[in-house]
């Protein structure tokens, strides 16, 4: 039931299949699960043998009859069977830690959850003192996975030690980024995981409500939040009494009303409280005046979700993965022109190049790679020759990069970075919330001197006048959306200097 | 659709009444209700959320989900970000054009609307498309019309 898997057909499939079993008088239950993240293959259909779960891809309806006579209920082999799925390199090689139920369980079983690890956190962090679970957090080195990488312990303590009637859990659930799906997967796959998060995230601070912001281009996502909710209150996971610890923990979905820039932690606190999305400038910080003036910890899903994994094996397993100040595992995501695009967890520190090549395959379209974009519309573009920086915050920031939710956008060589460049801006001055004149105005002015720029109009002054704008952008801009749009921008034009016409030499 | 009544949007607003951080939710109940959200909802919820029209007015024109006319039978979302860009997006675009949807623009024909979004989620699968909230992955014009017929017909 995952919305990537539904694109493909697998509703019909999963449909097909029951009908046909019912037809024959055949003895099967079909388990609708989230995906597996290997989003090439889907419609991906497993079936549980004593060997393990065989998996069958790209599943057509009409399929269906032919796979039953050549063996599907025994995991018979046919063109489309792949063999034990667990055992396919693609999901072997991953660390699989946030994302370790996605695609394995009934999203919407509790007991499913339970019998593969689920709430073990929870109990764990019932019996600690709250100021005991932040440093858990803290020093597990997890560091918040929604773009600014920002220690997550440190912003829980803050909530903490602020005293105040009442305090909240944000969730960050607006995933606008092209090229990131992995909160949209987890909440469709695993939704529990992310409520047990938060309500740790509840105990630890003293926050007795939670909400959690989802964007609206994502209906089966919110469908499956509202569904697990009524749930975890049903059997006492959430309510008055959390697991009968005596806690108090509400949580309720919101849904945005697609704007970008409400992604943005305090344009999305706007929102929540019903207003324009207009970013509130900084500080003073959320963690001390958030929703409605409370002290608020707002955190991205992914951040969220590791949680309750910290809880239940401790700081020490998390921060035993990654490298220098990355700890932990980072759901990337590969997309765009990819062979074998979809969901790939692991330790930070694989190579951008070996993440593309070896585990994406390269494009879709077989054609050789040209740029890929990490990060969403607000990343830099990265070139070929950085294939060996390793992916982590600070070692993707030393050549420019940003790793932001883990996106990664694959393009091939018929890109043009001058339209892409243009894009940028051109994206930014629909998206903008206005409040600053950076980006309200520099965006739109953007686009225009690119277009100049591309049209060989006084090329010298015109990327003059872009620089200096970027600049203006970059130390000027209230929040992220303005202050990071010459990320693209600037990327495109050093590394790509002849899409855009230019015969004078790009600083 | 056009047929409500203020009674009727104010009972379904009850929960919201003097609410004034319920702005956002009262239009997206209206828009729920109705489709779309009329100019004289804007009064409704604002004497019922107990602010300002202007108020109620700011939220409704920030959020480009809310409309101010009924929408088509069928409303399709064409994705236009990075992702589905690299993956021939442009031309699925330029072919919708041709045959007479504009995704900038958004105009109705025979029952069907195509809108432009930045990003459905559906990055790995592109072109994404989504048909009355129906993902479409790997999208192309026989996909999409194939789904619009099954609603409009």
């Amino acid at each position: 039931m995952d919305s990537a898997a539904l694109s493909m057909g697998a509703n019909e499939v999963a449909q097909a299949i029951s009908d046909h079993a019912a037809k024959n008088g055949l003895d099967v239950t079909v388990v609708r699960n989230g995906s597996r993240g290997m989003l090439w293959l889907e419609p991906l259909v497993e079936v549980e043998t004593q060997a393990g779960r065989i998996g069958y891809a790209n599943v057509a309806t009409d399929q269906i009859p032919e796979l039953f006579a050549a063996g599907l209920l025994t995991g018979s082999s046919h063109d489309s069977c792949l063999g034990l799925v667990e055992e396919l390199d693609f999901l072997k090689d991953q660390t699989r830690i946030t994302f370790a139920r996605v695609g394995v369980i009934d999203p919407l079983s509790l007991a499913d959850y339970e019998a593969h690890g689920g709430l073990k956190g929870l109990r764990n962090a019932i019996a600690m003192t709250p100021a005991n679970i932040v440093n858990e957090v803290t020093e597990s080195g997890l560091r918040g996975r929604g773009g600014a990488g920002f220690p997550a312990g440190i912003k829980w303590k803050t909530v903490l030690n602020t005293e105040s009637d009442q305090k909240y859990i944000c969730c960050n659930a607006d995933e606008g980024d092209s090229g990131t799906f992995a909160d949209r997967m987890l909440m469709e796959g695993d939704p529990f995981t992310l409520i047990e998060g938060m309500i740790i995230a509840g105990i630890a601070v003293g926050a007795t409500e939670g909400l959690i912001y989802v964007r609206s281009e994502y209906p089966h996502a919110i469908d499956v939040l509202n569904q697990a909710i009524q749930i975890a209150i049903e059997h006492k996971v959430l309510g008055a009494s959390v697991l009968g610890s005596g806690f108090t923990f509400n949580l309720e979905v919101r849904v945005g009303a697609g704007s970008y820039v409400c992604g943005e932690e305090t344009a999305m606190l706007e929102s929540l409280e019903g207003k324009r999305g207009m970013v509130r400038a900084k500080p003073p910080i959320p963690a001390l005046v958030g929703l409605f003036g409370k002290p608020t910890v707002i955190n991205n899903v992914m951040t969220l979700a590791a949680v309750p994994m910290i809880l239940a094996d401790g700081a020490a397993s998390y921060q035993s993965f990654g490298v220098d100040r990355s700890r932990g595992t980072q759901v990337f995501q590969l997309a765009g022109n990819i062979l074998r695009g979809g969901i790939v967890e692991l330790p930070f520190g694989i190579t951008l190049g070996d993440l593309v090549n070896k585990v994406g395959g390269g494009t879709h379209s077989g054609r050789p790679i040209k740029t890929v974009q990490i990060g969403g519309p607000l990343g830099a573009y990265l070139g070929v020759e950085s294939w060996e920086v390793p992916m982590g915050y600070e070692s993707l920031a030393e050549v420019g990069g940003m790793l932001g939710h883990g996106g990664i956008v694959v393009f091939d060589d018929t890109v043009n970075m001058a339209k892409q460049a243009r894009f940028a801006m051109e994206f930014c001055a629909e998206e903008s919330c206005g409040k600053c004149t950076p980006c309200r105005i520099g965006s739109t002015r953007g686009v225009e001197v690119i277009d100049r720029i591309v049209a060989g109009e006084e090329q010298a002054k015109n990327l003059e006048l872009l620089e200096d704008l970027c600049e203006v952008m970059t130390d000027g801009s209230l929040c992220a959306m303005g202050g990071l749009t010459p990320l693209p921008v600037r990327s495109a034009l050093k590394l790509f200097p002849a899409d855009f016409g230019i015969k004078v030499e790009v600083k | 659709v056009s047929n409500f009544s203020e009674e009727s949007i104010l009972n379904y607003l009850g929960p919201y009444k003097g609410n004034g951080s319920a702005v956002l939710r009262s239009l997206q109940l209206v828009q729920e209700l109705l489709g779309y959200v009329p100019d004289s909802a804007l009064d409704i919820i604002a004497k019922n959320s107990n602010v300002s029209r202007a108020e109620v007015y700011g939220v409704f024109t920030f959020y480009s989900d809310f409309r101010s006319t009924p929408p088509a039978k069928a409303v399709v979302k064409v994705c236009v970000a990075e992702a589905c860009q690299a993956s021939g997006s442009e031309s699925l675009i330029s072919e919708l054009h041709d045959k007479g949807y504009d995704i900038h623009k958004g105009n109705i024909k025979d029952d069907i609307q195509m809108e432009q979004t930045f990003c459905l989620g559906n990055c790995a699968l592109g072109p994404a498309a989504m048909v009355n909230g129906a993902p479409i992955g790997r999208a192309t014009c026989e996909k999409i019309f194939a789904a619009t017929s099954a609603v409009t017909a």
